[in-house]
């Protein structure tokens, strides 16, 4: 079986040894992360976490079973590429002489759908939110020119089908009073 | 003699009122029906021993001599009376100490509540003395954990605790007490958990799933059933009996699920596995369905997979979705709780018998018998078979006791041949492979079972990894048969050596001491047996003991425990010698 880019999303109570967990369950693996996000979810009090991993998909459902039977996890789902809506935000800081003496970088800018989120007399911070091969394009044509900082977001995405997770709370809320 | 076990007085109302942290940990686990606890003090526990010596009259405390036999013993507990064993320790080494013992619950489901002091939460990650990150070191091997930082947590995340600990697939959970949520105060009130919104312990049956099962079932013409301890862990047995007895399938046991089903059931064909039977191991690859009751084709059982029961069709009933399809391709799952799957499809198959089929392993069994278990169980050689030792404990226990062994040669000769007539009778470490594991686990065996005989059967190298839990046994006066079956080698990896290493015994030959002045120094009867005519006597003797008894069999050096599947090797090609 071929490796792909899978998204796994992970619905979670929010708990502080919960990241411990689901990063040991890739440790023991031996497979690398591609990145990991967590934030809320759109439930109150529902924490979401974003991993992206390259595996096969008889490995990513191994994984995704794995993650689903900590306790504290509410529900966990992978997806291809197709199923979703993702993207990634870059931040590039940048020596501000430059937007002066390179006319170039200023097309490259222009062009990149790139936003200038703060200048200062010694830097400027560029911010890029698209697919990693936008990032990735973006990172090419500024680092001729020199880059004081660079980092990239993990993935984060949603997906075009419906999440079924508040409908399994309310269940569970009404079987159990 | 009356064991210190039996003497606790049984409290039923639940407290309720303001108290301590440490108090309020007392009366959750004897909400939860506690009456017995293994465990070690040390300093960010003491406010909870204080208490413990409050209620020592409700509460039975059982001072092991080192924390992981806390643990075993809480396992032994566990394993013989189906209750949650419950071990308690302190902060830093003793809650270090504790990690084998929940890594080996993680992996056998053993259902345990572990509790450990912390340091004062102001003192956390200052590297405090004695402060070590528990948390972070049994999350991989703990089914749940948690810190508590504050009293008024204590209840809830108790009862939670419980919960998690005994329902769905059972398995080890630890909590953390900070010694200042221990002295702090809560206003008492404890309700059972009775649900949590994301766990969900039982799946639900898909009824699909039971017609397809039931379907591939009434079509087989050689069917064969592996059932494992999914059946003890649900009660299951006798639904397992009355299927298999309509069904007429002839069955095998994996090292967990012995015991389940008596062993002189005309069905029952004996054990899958490395060290298992040569027909059920040799006609996995021969049938045309395979039912996977309550197990988890550990590779253990499998060999290599990609020669296992590649013919046959796949039934997989189970309680926990991530074992499905994770070492072997079920072609139907059953999800849920066997005692409630196999009592739903009973109805739905036909009754049937396969006589020629059920031959098969029985010609085996003929085979295997002439090769390896005649010599084994009769031996014609001068010194001493650790089989004829396990027929001999059979003779007079009548396959009543429960059988408690550590890890190695020795525990395969007591799983092969030890007989069974009910269950829970076979506490082994069997997916951790843990030596050190039978001395601590019989102490909680025979206190969790105190009606029942229990037999340890221990090899040289394993006793002495636990060897300090003599001195439980001597405080506590537990009646414990001990056997240590002593080749003066480890055996089973001089077994490996000579077979795969050029005979190149590379520490493996053991100096022993005199374990029989060891026992004496403890005040424990005992006897050294030497030579055949002496054995059955000596067994007699010690199973008829009312007091603890050790018995030191020295037996041949360098036996080898036979059928073997290599490591690797597909399970048909088993071999007898």
């Amino acid at each position: 079986m071929e490796k792909e880019n899978f998204t796994i999303s992970v619905y979670t109570e929010n708990n502080i040894g919960l990241l411990n967990r689901i990063s040991a369950i890739f440790l023991k693996r031996h497979i690398n992360l591609d990145s990991m996000t967590a934030s809320q979810s759109e439930i109150k009090d529902v924490f979401r976490f974003t991993i992206a991993v390259k595996v096969t998909e008889e490995q990513v459902k191994k994984i995704v079973g794995q993650i689903e039977k900590q306790i504290e996890v509410i529900k966990a789902f992978y997806h291809k590429e197709e199923d979703i809506i993702y993207q990634e935000t870059a931040l590039f800081k940048i020596d501000s002489k430059l937007l002066f003496e390179e006319r170039q970088i200023q097309n490259v800018i222009k062009n990149s759908n790139a936003n200038i989120v703060t200048v200062t007399p010694e830097f400027f911070v560029l911010e890029k939110t698209g697919r990693r091969r936008e990032v990735d394009t973006l990172y090419r044509k500024l680092e001729p020119f020199g880059l004081m900082q660079f980092t990239r977001s993990g993935r984060i995405a949603v997906t075009k089908e419906k999440m079924h997770i508040s409908a399994m709370l309310e269940k569970f809320a009404t079987e159990t009073v | 003699m009356e064991t210190q076990t039996q003497t606790i007085k049984k409290e039923t109302k639940v407290a309720k009122g303001k108290m301590t942290g440490a108090e309020a940990v007392i009366h959750c686990l004897l909400a939860e029906g506690v009456d017995l606890i293994y465990g070690y003090p040390g300093g960010a526990i003491m406010p909870v021993y204080d208490e413990l010596y409050k209620f020592r009259d409700q509460l039975h405390h059982v001072l092991t001599r080192h924390e992981q036999g806390a643990t075993h013993a809480a396992q032994g507990y566990a394993r013989a009376s189906g209750k949650v064993g419950v071990a308690i320790a302190t902060s830093g080494p003793g809650a270090t100490n504790f990690v084998t013992g929940i890594a080996d619950a993680q992996i056998d489901s053993t259902p345990m509540v572990c509790i450990t002091g912390q340091v004062g939460s102001h003192l956390l990650g200052s590297d405090a003395f004695q402060e070590t990150d528990i948390i972070g070191i049994s999350t991989p091997i703990t089914k749940w954990n948690h810190q508590v930082t504050k009293a008024e947590d204590i209840p809830t995340v108790l009862a939670k605790a419980f919960y998690i600990a005994r329902s769905g697939r059972p398995g080890p959970v630890l909590i953390d007490i900070t010694k200042d949520a221990q002295f702090g105060e809560l206003d008492f009130v404890y309700e059972k958990c009775k649900g949590i919104r994301s766990y969900i312990p039982t799946p639900e049956t898909d009824p699909k799933s039971l017609k397809q099962a039931a379907k591939l079932i009434n079509d087989a013409k050689k069917p064969m059933i592996v059932f494992g301890q999914g059946v003890i862990l649900g009660e299951a047995e006798a639904e397992l009996k009355e299927f298999i007895e309509k069904s007429g399938i002839p069955s095998a046991w994996t090292i967990l699920g012995l015991s389940a089903l008596p062993t002189a059931h005309p069905l029952n064909v004996g054990m899958v596995g490395m060290h298992g039977n040569y027909g059920p191991n040799k006609l996995t690859n021969e049938c045309d369905l395979l039912l996977a009751i309550g197990m988890r084709f550990d590779d253990r059982v499998t060999g290599n997979l990609e020669t296992y029961a590649k013919q046959a069709k796949i039934i997989h009933f189970e309680i926990d979705p991530a074992e499905v399809n994770k070492n072997v391709k079920a072609d139907v799952a059953v999800m849920g709780d066997v005692k409630n799957t196999l009592a739903q499809i009973l109805p739905m198959i036909k009754p049937d018998s396969y006589d020629s089929w059920l031959q098969e392993y029985r010609d085996f069994d003929k085979i295997e018998f002439d090769k390896v278990i005649k010599e084994e169980l009769y031996p014609e050689k001068e010194g001493l078979s650790m089989g004829e030792v396990l027929r001999g404990i059979n003779e007079e226990t009548k396959g009543d006791a429960v059988i408690v062994s550590d890890v190695g040669q020795h525990q395969m000769i007591a799983c092969r041949y030890a007989k069974f007539t009910k269950s829970k009778s076979n506490v082994t470490s069997g997916g951790l492979g843990t030596m050190g594991f039978a001395l601590p686990a019989a102490i909680g065996a025979k206190m969790g079972a105190p009606e029942r005989e229990v037999v340890a059967i221990i090899g040289d190298g394993g006793y002495q990894m636990t060897i300090q839990e003599l001195g439980t046994i001597f405080q506590t006066r537990v009646p414990v048969k001990i056997v240590v079956l002593n080749n003066d080698f480890l055996g089973m990896v001089r077994q490996w050596q000579q077979l795969f290493f050029d005979k190149r015994y590379a520490s493996t030959e053991m100096v022993n001491p005199d374990f029989v002045k060891i026992a004496e120094g403890y005040h424990i009867k005992s006897t050294r047996v030497t030579k055949r005519e002496n054995l059955q006597e000596a067994i007699k003797e010690m199973i008829s003991s009312k007091e603890p008894y050790f018995l030191e069999v020295c037996v041949e050096k360098e036996n080898n425990v036979f059928p073997m599947i290599p490591t690797g090797a597909s399970v048909s090609d088993i071999r007898l010698a």
